[in-house]
């Protein structure tokens, strides 16, 4: 089992470099060049190349690819070339709470409404319950994150007023505040999720329940809730909890899109800005961060799964 | 008062807006430190009328006829809550599928002793120290070990054993056991199926064996019903109904397997034909397309069963036979 988790590490950060240097190379093969952007009319040739110069952007490619590599080793992501310049790790660490929040309360919103929706409409089948399920299940998968997030503002935000249609509050500043200000992203993002989620459950909660171990628990005389949570689900988890690893994935990629509807300056937003403006340092960071939640929320769920199932833990 | 006692069971079946019977009148009775063996070829009905006593038919069938006397109590007038009270503690099965029937991925421990806690109110201590007790009488040796482990670590066999382990558990007095041994090795087969009668008999429980193999109740089970096509076609005492076999399909099975106290000489013969389709009518005796016996008669009417020198026998033509000429032609 630990040298299973050592080699599953490696692999990530194989992974992750594989990223991180696909990114470096792309993003100076795609036309645009960031001091033209940033100088506009203002300055002349010479001092382009001054700036140039400056942001080592005239060294060979390979020769910044190796310098950029031998800094992020130590923790060095380099610093935005606009203005201030901050530096890339401390705009990255202001931005990951605010994705993280935002990813993992959908996360529970989802599983929180996926769970049941999954139970009701698995041992209701073919009822109106199951159908009432399904519709919505239907309805939150064909609808975008970023239409629902706008609808979500019409309606809590603008109409009725109940809560606030843009910003963050860290969580130390009060949990009902930083809920308050979550709440309506997560709904937008988490909602195709949880819709995914519901239907997986209730697919695979089917099988199980027509298994033979189940007519064995039955033969039992246990309650309802122990053939459920103690028998039926624990089974029914594991192909869930594999897909989990890749939907987590659609909800970083939801965050990404959600955070500028709502001005929530995450990861997806200074992705989003850093692109715009060509800013190659904030860009690379904040790609190696969203594909390290990508590879090791993917890695959890694979340690998790042999954690649920015996079979795989002891093999 | 027997323990159990089905009288006129009638199971039905909903198919496509129609309504097909698949158990006929089946009617039997168990005593309590009894075994009652239900023998039959596949498709015969026996694990329908097991499933109907435990109140587990699945979605779709149901009881549309009859009673099922529990201890004094007709259950099939039970609600579900009233009937899973009954379950595990009054009455427990165990299934034909040893690799499939344990849950994968709970312990054993938790899937021997959950029942006990919720039945017996057992704290988890004291159901550890029952599982461990039970493990050990169904022959499983280091049990304290085995009660950690999963059911993937342990052989067919063995499972079959943690099974038993499992319908004891609860101190039920009824047990139902659906082929138990029918996915094993033959060598294991006759010692579970004599472990589970021991244990039976030791504690006073009231068995249900059911196989398909009539060679094997014998040493096993007092009373014999036959069941063929959804109906009981004979039932006797075993001692009675290996002597003198009344039924014609009956006396098929019965020289399907070989005996010891027939003649070498006498060819093994298994029955020609196919068991009816139960979703097909058959008009008559269901066996007579199949009976070497069948006449005219046979193809309209259907034989009800009546009682004949200590069997019960539902057929136009039994072969009676007078005790010194016992099997002489089959
Ligand atoms: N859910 C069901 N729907 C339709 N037919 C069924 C169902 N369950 C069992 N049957 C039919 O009922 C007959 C008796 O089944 P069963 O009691 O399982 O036979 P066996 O004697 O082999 O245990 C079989 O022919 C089977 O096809
Ligand atoms: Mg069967």
């Amino acid at each position: 089992m630990a040298s299973y988790i050592l080699r599953r590490f490696i692999g990530s950060v194989v992974v992750m470099w594989a990223v991180a240097t696909l990114v470096f190379f792309m993003l100076r093969l795609v036309p645009g060049d960031p001091i033209a952007a940033m100088l506009a009319d203002a300055g002349g040739p010479e001092e382009m190349e001054a700036m140039h110069r400056r942001l080592g952007l005239d060294r060979a490619l390979v020769v910044q690819y190796g310098i950029w590599f031998w800094n992020m080793l130590q923790g060095d992501l380099g610093s935005s070339i606009y203005g201030s310049r901050i530096p890339v790790t401390q705009i990255i660490v202001e931005a990951i709470p605010r994705t993280l929040s935002l990813s993992l309360l959908a996360f529970v919103i989802a599983m929180v409404i996926a769970v049941p929706a999954g139970i009701l409409s698995a041992t209701r089948r073919n009822t109106l319950t199951d159908n009432t399920v399904s519709f919505f299940a239907f309805l939150g998968l064909s609808m975008p994150d970023f239409w629902l997030a706008i609808l979500l503002i019409i309606v809590f935000a603008a109409n009725l007023q109940w809560l606030p249609a843009i910003g963050y509050t860290p969580i130390d500043e009060g949990l009902w505040e930083w809920f308050r200000h979550l709440i309506l992203p997560a709904i937008a993002i988490g909602t195709a999720f949880s819709a995914i989620i519901a239907r997986m459950i209730r697919s695979s909660l089917l099988e199980v329940l027509s298994s033979d171990y189940m007519r064995t628990a039955r033969s039992k005389g246990l309650t309802p809730w122990m053939l459920m949570w103690g028998h039926a689900l624990p089974n029914a988890m594991i192909p869930v909890i594999t897909v989990m690893g890749i939907a987590f994935a659609l909800l970083i990629s939801g965050a990404v899109v959600v955070e500028n509807v709502f001005a929530i300056k995450g990861l997806g937003r200074v992705l989003i800005e850093g692109i715009l403006n060509r800013d190659y340092p904030v860009v690379q960071g904040a790609v190696l961060v969203v594909s390290a939640i990508f590879v090791f929320s993917n890695l959890l769920v694979d340690l998790l799964y042999g954690v649920i199932d015996p079979r795989i833990r002891l093999h | 008062m027997p323990l159990l006692a089905v009288e006129n069971l009638a199971i039905d079946v909903e198919r496509d807006g129609q309504t097909h019977r698949l158990v006929h009148d089946a009617s039997f009775s168990v005593e309590r430190g009894e075994t009652l063996a239900i023998v039959g070829e596949s498709g015969s009905g026996k694990s329908l009328s097991a499933l109907a006593v435990i109140g587990l038919l699945s979605e779709g069938l149901g009881i549309a006829g009859g009673s099922i006397t529990f201890d004094g109590r007709d259950i099939t007038k039970l609600d579900e809550q009233a009937h899973n009270a009954l379950r595990g503690s009054e009455i427990s099965m165990i299934f034909q599928e040893p690799m499939t029937s344990l849950n994968p991925v709970r312990s054993i421990g938790h899937q021997i002793t959950e029942g006990m806690r919720l039945k017996l109110g057992l704290s988890r201590r004291a159901a550890k120290a029952r599982a461990i007790d039970l493990l050990e009488e169904v022959g499983i040796s280091d049990p304290a070990q085995r009660l950690k482990q999963y059911p993937h670590q342990l052989s067919g066999g063995m499972r079959q054993r943690v099974m038993i382990a499992i319908a004891l558990a609860c101190k039920p007095s009824l047990i139902l056991a659906d082929e138990p041994t029918t996915a094993l090795d033959v060598t294991i087969q006759a010692q579970i199926l004599s472990l589970t009668s021991r244990i039976c008999r030791d504690h006073g429980v009231g068995l249900v064996l059911i196989t398909h193999n009539l060679g094997i109740v014998a040493r096993y089970a007092q009373n014999v019903a036959v069941m063929y096509g959804g109906r009981i076609v004979e039932q006797a005492t075993a001692a009675e109904l290996y002597r003198a076999p009344m039924h014609h399909y009956t006396r098929g099975l019965l020289s399907s397997v070989p005996r010891l106290d027939i003649p070498r000489n006498v060819p093994l013969s298994p029955i020609a034909g196919a068991p009816p389709d139960p979703l097909q009518v058959v008009p008559g005796c269901r066996f007579h397309p199949r009976c070497a016996a069948a006449t005219e008669r046979c193809g309209q009417e259907v034989p009800a069963p009546h009682h004949h020198g200590g069997h019960q026998v539902a057929c136009w033509h039994p072969v009676i036979e007078r005790p010194e000429h016992a099997m002489v032609q089959a």
